[in-house]
């Protein structure tokens, strides 16, 4: 059984309404940012979530004027949200303040919600989890984030030019980072807090996003050394298609399970499955029009380096032929 | 090749089993993270400034006895920031004698000369840095051992962050949050204090006889008269600054009662505490001594005879608060205050719920990625399949003999392996179906997909360890379960994917001559 027979798409053709199309997005992303922010969640902002579960769940409103009272401006800063499943009868507030960071204040903010819910009669409960996160900790979490990202990236970029070379490692960079900004976008539409597990979802599409790719750059490197008198474009064209199948079977079996885990998952795992849903989507699509487009642009540019296909960056700088060159490397790879 | 595919069942085999035995039944096998177990999860400060302070003003007092001794008279001795201090008015003729004097200390601190006769010092940098890194290493040893006597089961306490004074503390199972946060920040700074004066009920009136100041030797310490009544008062007494013994000098405190049937605590003193203790209560028959518990004085009762080895300390105490007392004194003193800055509880029944919705995930996902590869590659599917579930049980029992633990991102990471871990196989298989479509034998195709696949697998998983490595690095707790599931994952994927799955091919096409293959 096959999805494609022998498909032949131009996909490198597409690449400039690849491009708007990925603009678009990250654009509309950016000023969904820019004028709504990016939600925050408890990890990186501070602030006191806690989660109660109630005999008889009353309503969210009750809930809400029955805890306001405690903070300024009656609570409007004061997220009152059902958490988990109706069975589960829990709701759960988020309050951004925290208590005094000295001594036991940092649970204050947290004893002001149960004793407001205490003496506002909504119904018995009991508090099943609480998370307090003071300022510091936000802080270094969102440098520690940032750094693992760009470290990632330069990891892998190092690691592709080393193994592949430079155009194809920048290939892949362009699209990993079309996909970590492709999934900011969808957090900041669907308005999923960034989370510390939306993060680990994020550091994982960096290393999945690439994979994909790696898998139609090991084919162009291959094809280079049987169609060295093709065009480029033409190379990566043959390339994507034929591991075209492929490509889209292991985004599918991805997908089943993220999908399952997004349904059925629970609430902590909601917005990491989310994030991987959107991910995976634009780690398969990015690796198909963005990163090959990519290489074909760069090296098309630089005609004096077409040949060295299969020659490692360093080794590229010597003057040599086609023909030794192609036997220097031959040892890179079993075929 | 026989005896060489006999090799090969044989390795799978004993590593399969041998994985298995790690996590039969699961239940017992498999150790679960704090946000499925439910618990207490806590991250502090160590605020290791104290401790500096402590060595500031501790050097300040020496060099002031001594200054003293030497008939210096110095205007002024001040401790001006934790790791500095400044002595003023040196008189010019006692200059050199001054210098002499101060020799002592510099050892530790730099000596730094300004005008008119004043002289700072400052504590060395290597020292800051050596006393910083003591004071975390001590507070975690404290804190260790305060929880191991509060009977928790599996607790953790770590160094963390990037300044390294941080500390991670996991109490897996505890659900009295208040009394587990009072007894690991009670500073339990324990010393005895003789009484040079009072109780009064201002400070004025303590410092009455004294013309309003306090003498350099001695110091204004708050006590609470008739703990426990309905109006307890706060007075003051006026008590030598250098303790007659501290909690360093403890050899044990357990919980007690007193004459009247109050709770109290018992302590023993070491041989040298009970040498010093001995000596200062010998001389001072019929005064008072103060019991001073982090700069607050419980009790100050009479001394009615010469005490050696051990002694109470009484102070209006609940049984529960005698008992904690006792625990954090055994523990030692902590040497710096502590400030929270996170804290999470997790309630047995969230963590119940995740592990259903986990569970449940992980079938669904199970499910449909097992039926889209029996759909999509039928007979060759069961291969595949074959080699996610090893892949899965390699996984966990290697988790399970390193002893970590599984968390609910981990079991994301566990649903992840699943969907991306089939990879391979599609790679491997797709490269197979081309080889047939080129008319190569059936043995020829399964040949080549494997071994011209084999180099692409190493790059897709090398860059996926690369992140997982960095996402490692980044996270704490939870998030390093995840990272631990993608490469234990990762690894065990290539071994599946190649090595099983490829020995599975060959195991069939020993037995028969086969002319195609369902793929």
């Amino acid at each position: 059984m096959q999805i494609f027979k022998n498909p032949n798409y131009n996909f490198v053709g597409y690449r400039w309404h690849a491009l708007a199309l990925s603009w678009a997005v990250i654009l509309a992303g950016l000023l969904t940012v820019y004028f709504k922010g990016l939600p925050l969640g408890v990890e990186f902002s501070g602030g006191t979530i806690v989660v109660v579960q109630f005999d008889r769940v009353p309503g969210i409103d009750q809930v809400r004027s029955a805890v306001g009272g405690s903070f300024p401006g009656g609570g409007e800063n004061v997220v009152v949200q059902r958490y988990g499943g109706a069975e589960q009868r829990q709701i759960m507030i988020r309050v951004p303040e925290v208590g005094k960071e000295q001594g036991t204040g940092l649970s204050q903010v947290a004893d002001l919600v149960v004793r407001g819910l205490q003496g506002a009669k909504v119904g018995d409960f009991k508090v099943v989890g609480t998370e307090i996160v003071g300022p510091v900790v936000g802080r270094d979490l969102a440098q520690k984030g940032f750094w693992a990202t760009v470290l990632a990236l330069a990891g892998i970029l190092i690691y592709i030019a080393l193994r592949f070379q430079l155009s194809f490692a920048v290939g892949a960079i362009v699209a990993t980072i079309h996909d970590l900004l492709v999934m900011m976008a969808f957090l900041a539409f669907f308005r999923y807090d960034l989370s510390l597990n939306v993060v680990a979802a994020i550091l994982t599409i960096t290393g999945y996003s690439v994979n994909d790719t790696v898998v139609i750059f090991d084919r162009v490197r291959e094809n280079l050394r049987g169609m060295r008198r093709d065009n480029i474009t033409h190379i990566i064209n043959v390339a994507v298609n034929q591991t075209l199948g492929r490509t889209v079977i292991t985004a599918g079996t991805a997908l089943l399970s993220v999908v399952a885990l997004f349904l059925f998952g629970g609430e902590v795992l909601e917005g990491f499955a989310f994030t991987m849903i959107v991910g995976i989507i634009s780690g398969t699509y990015s690796t198909v029009f963005i990163a090959a487009a990519v290489v074909s642009f760069w090296r098309s540019k630089k005609p004096s380096r077409m040949t060295a296909a299969t020659t490692p960056p360093q080794a590229a700088k010597a003057p040599q032929t086609a023909r030794t060159r192609a036997k220097a490397t031959r040892g890179t790879r079993v075929s | 090749m026989i005896t060489d595919i006999r090799w090969r069942v044989l390795v799978i085999v004993i590593i399969v089993g041998a994985c298995l035995y790690a996590i039969i039944p699961p239940s017992q096998k498999i150790r679960l993270g704090l946000d499925l177990k439910g618990g207490v999860h806590l991250v502090l400060r160590v605020n290791t400034d104290d401790a500096l302070r402590l060595e500031t003003t501790t050097t300040s007092e020496q060099l002031r006895d001594q200054l003293d001794k030497a008939g210096i008279a110095v205007t002024g001795v001040s401790v001006l920031n934790p790791t500095q201090f400044q002595v003023a008015g040196v008189p010019p003729a006692q200059d050199s004698l001054f210098r002499q004097t101060a020799a002592g200390v510099e050892g530790t601190f730099n000596r730094e000369s300004g005008v008119g006769g004043t002289y700072t010092f400052t504590l060395k940098p290597n020292l800051v840095v050596q006393l910083r890194r003591e004071a975390v290493t001590q507070a975690r040893q404290t804190i260790e051992r305060r929880v191991n006597d509060l009977g928790v089961t599996e607790p953790l306490v770590a160094e963390q962050g990037s300044q390294g004074d941080q500390l991670l503390v996991q109490l897996p199972g505890v659900t009295d949050v208040p009394r587990a946060k009072e007894i690991i920040q009670s500073t339990a700074m324990l010393e005895l204090k003789l009484v040079e004066q009072g109780p009064a009920p201002t400070r004025e009136a303590l410092l009455q006889a004294s013309n309003g100041t306090v003498p350099p030797n001695l110091e204004v310490l708050p006590g609470v008269e008739s703990r426990g009544a309905e109006r307890p008062e706060t007075v003051y007494y006026l008590v030598r600054k250098v303790p007659a013994i501290t909690g360093r000098d403890l050899r044990n405190a357990r919980p007690s009662r007193d004459v009247n049937n109050a709770p109290d605590v018992d302590f023993t003193l070491t041989n040298e505490g009970a040498r010093k203790f001995g000596k200062a209560t010998g001389e001072n028959i019929g005064r008072y001594l103060a019991i001073v518990l982090d700069g607050q004085i419980r009790s100050a009762p009479r001394i009615d005879g010469r005490i050696t080895d051990q002694g109470q300390i009484t102070g209006g105490f609940s049984t529960q608060e005698a008992t904690d007392l006792a625990l954090v004194l055994r523990s030692g003193a902590l040497p710096a205050s502590l400030t929270y800055l996170e804290e999470r509880t997790i309630g047995p029944t969230l963590g119940a719920d995740s592990i259903r919705s986990g569970v449940m995930a992980s079938l669904v996902g199970l499910t449909l990625v097992v039926g889209f590869m029996l759909f999509y590659y039928r007979l060759s599917g069961i291969n595949a399949i074959v080699a996610l579930s090893f892949n899965l049980i390699i996984l966990l029992g290697a988790m399970s003999y390193i002893g970590a633990t599984m968390t609910l991102p981990g079991v994301a990471g566990f649903i992840l392996t699943m969907g991306m871990g089939v990879d391979s196989n599609v790679l491997i298989f797709e490269r197979i179906k081309e080889e047939l479509s080129a008319q190569r034998g059936v043995r020829a195709s399964i040949q080549a997909g494997f071994s011209r696949v084999f180099l692409t697998l190493l790059d897709t998983h090398s860059t996926s360890l690369i992140s997982a490595a960095f996402l490692f690095q980044f996270g704490t707790g939870p998030i390093r379960g995840f990272a631990t599931t993608l490469v234990f994952g990762l690894i065990s994927n290539l071994f599946t994917s190649t090595f099983v799955s490829k020995t599975i091919f060959e195991l069939v096409l020993s037995r028969r001559q086969v002319a195609g293959l369902s793929i």
